[in-house]
């Protein structure tokens, strides 16, 4: 019966062919390590996110006069609804934590490289998306830190030029962040998500196309790829009980750890907490915008620090195959780029101090400079890794790669593109 | 109507070019509406005008009163105080004191740091904007750190000698 069944869907809708083709026997590299588990991870979390936000918006009040109270209740007479809260807030962090592990992997093994460069960009768009909703979710429990927290952000917008204060007004839907503010962004903080899902489909189909990256960096021919399950699926479920221990460590043990206290005070438009700091995933981000001293360029510079990524596939000029583990001098870069995050991170926790603030000023500048290097030092890192002497059958691959590029190039140029 | 008429390719394509015009058009004015209800409803609108009896503030005493559901400072200034915002003309967007107030004896300026629009809180001499560092002196002008301007003086006047009108 349930053949018969399946045959009669078949017969209708590729159900039977789909799995195959782009789950069970989707062909994967053999090699994979653990660090390409993550995006199964972002999956998962973004799942999370959506159920206990479905959830939590069942009891939950957009109102300024009645969030602040709907989150107590929530968390105090809601029937588990300290637990659905708690996930829902760890499940934040957590995303942007397997996001930014899911991005230094792809940085590190240079996934980002032809033919991945939609691939990545599909991601940086995800990467905008995420931004986007977390930031608006954090207003909703209306706290000092959510509502001071939408206001310096909100601001930032004053840099368009010529509109910039009514854009602000616009955005906000009043003179300052208010209740116009807190509704609209429940709406689009319940609406964003289904976007995020929509640009996931789309940024699987984009891998399912050129198929996933490997550690070797070396596209494998079919015999060395295996077929997704159960190989990938049992990697990837140990992975996700692994991570899932961590999750929960945090979500039973630690669930304050995430929140700053500041938000269990109501929201004062009338007072500003002394120190005010975003979120920790957006900390590197708000320490470049505090360390240029012009309103416009600190904005400009934010938003180019996380746009920068972007630009990758272009400033990495390379054709070593393979990521840092092969390239000794992209290896610094990265290096040098985690430990100024962390370094970025940090300045943009502490209140801003004369000495901090020079911190912050030059970890920007190295920040900048390392992508801006990347274009000559990637070229010179080659020349000299190929003076030194490649294995054989890797330069006959950078050979035959060059020889394919040329040849295409000579074929556009006499206007055969297909 | 003739053949030639019918087939004439120049006709099909102004056809189809103002059919996109006409098409876009409607799509953009109907995105009209929903742009602008994101814009202040008219209840916001409405609160634009705030009546505050200063009596109570002693000399070297700030008192904060909403207006629009933004803070607004109201600084009872001291001789020194006075003297000392006349003698400079702040900082990187230089101001004469005397341009800022109506009575040198009361600054009124609303309480937003022209950054980030956090509120800066009173530590003499002047504001210190702690989200990110600004420093304004006792004219509300800044002196120090990130912010483009000069705390804003809202518009206000006297209805007596101890009652202002913001708005």
């Amino acid at each position: 019966m349930p053949g018969r069944i399946i045959r009669w869907i078949d017969q209708r809708f590729p159900l039977t062919s789909f799995v195959k083709h782009e789950l069970t026997g989707y062909p994967t590299p053999r090699n994979l390590s653990f660090w390409w588990n993550f995006g199964f991870f972002a999956g998962f979390v973004l799942v999370l996110q959506v159920a206990t936000g479905i959830f939590l918006a069942m009891h939950y009040k957009a109102d300024v006069a009645l969030s602040f109270d709907s989150i107590q209740h929530i968390m105090r007479d809601v029937n588990y609804g300290w637990l659905l809260r708690y996930m829902h807030a760890t499940g934040a962090s957590a995303f942007f934590f397997v996001i930014y592990i899911h991005m230094a992997r792809t940085l590190y093994f240079g996934s980002y490289r032809s033919p991945r460069e939609l691939l990545w960009w599909t991601g940086q768009g995800l990467l905008l998306l995420l931004m986007a909703t977390a930031f608006m979710g954090y207003l909703l429990p209306w706290g000092q830190m959510s509502f001071w927290g939408a206001t310096v952000i909100t601001n930032l917008f004053r840099a368009t030029p010529f509109i910039g204060d009514k854009v602000v007004i616009w955005l906000r839907g009043d003179y300052t962040v208010g209740d116009a503010t807190l509704t609209r962004f429940f709406a689009l903080h319940y609406l964003f998500p289904f976007l995020i899902i929509g640009a996931v489909m789309v940024h699987l189909v984009a891998l399912h196309t050129v198929k996933s990256s490997n550690p070797s960096g070396i596209d494998l021919a079919d015999k060395d790829n295996i077929p997704f399950h159960p190989y990938f699926t049992a990697k990837d479920f140990y992975g996700l009980g692994l991570f899932l221990i961590v999750y929960s460590v945090f979500v039973f043990f630690l669930p304050d750890s995430l929140i700053e206290p500041a938000n269990n005070i109501p929201a004062n438009p009338m007072q500003t907490p002394n120190h005010i700091v975003p979120e920790w995933y957006f900390l590197p981000f708000y320490a470049i915008l505090r360390s240029v001293p012009n309103m416009v360029g600190g904005v400009v510079a934010m938003g180019l620090s996380v746009m920068v990524f972007a630009f990758m596939p272009y400033l990495d000029r390379s054709r070593i195959p393979g990521g840092a583990h092969f390239r000794p001098v992209y290896r610094v870069l990265f290096y040098v780029f985690v430990i100024d995050m962390a370094v970025l991170g940090y300045i943009g926790y502490i209140p801003p101090t004369t000495q901090s603030i020079l911190i912050g000023q030059i970890a920007t500048l190295i920040y900048f400079i390392l992508f801006l290097l990347l274009p000559f030092l990637s070229k010179v890192e080659e020349r000299w890794l190929m003076k030194r002497g490649l294995p054989p059958e890797v330069e006959a691959l950078i050979e035959s790669e060059s020889r394919e590029k040329s040849k295409l190039l000579q074929r556009r140029r006499q206007g055969d593109v297909a | 109507m003739g053949n030639e008429t019918l087939s004439d390719g120049d006709r099909r394509d102004f056809l189809i070019q103002l059919t996109a015009v006409v098409g876009g058009a409607g799509v953009a004015a109907t995105c009209v509406p929903f742009v602008a209800s994101m814009n202040p409803s008219s209840d916001v609108l409405a609160k634009a005008e705030t009546e505050v009896d200063i009596s109570g503030i002693t000399p070297g005493a700030m008192r904060t009163v909403a207006w629009q559901g933004k803070p607004v400072f109201i600084l009872r200034r001291t001789p020194e105080q006075i003297k000392a915002a006349a003698a400079s003309d702040g900082g990187s967007d230089p101001e004469p004191d005397n341009k800022r107030v109506k009575k040198p004896e009361w600054l009124v300026v609303i309480g937003v740091c022209t950054h980030m629009g956090c509120v800066p809180n009173k530590e003499d001499p002047g504001w210190v904007c702690h989200c990110h560092g600004s420093q304004f002196d006792d004219s509300g002008r800044i002196t120090r750190g990130p912010a483009p301007k000069n705390l804003e003086v809202p518009p206000y006047r006297f209805v007596s000698n101890n009652k202002i009108v913001i708005g």
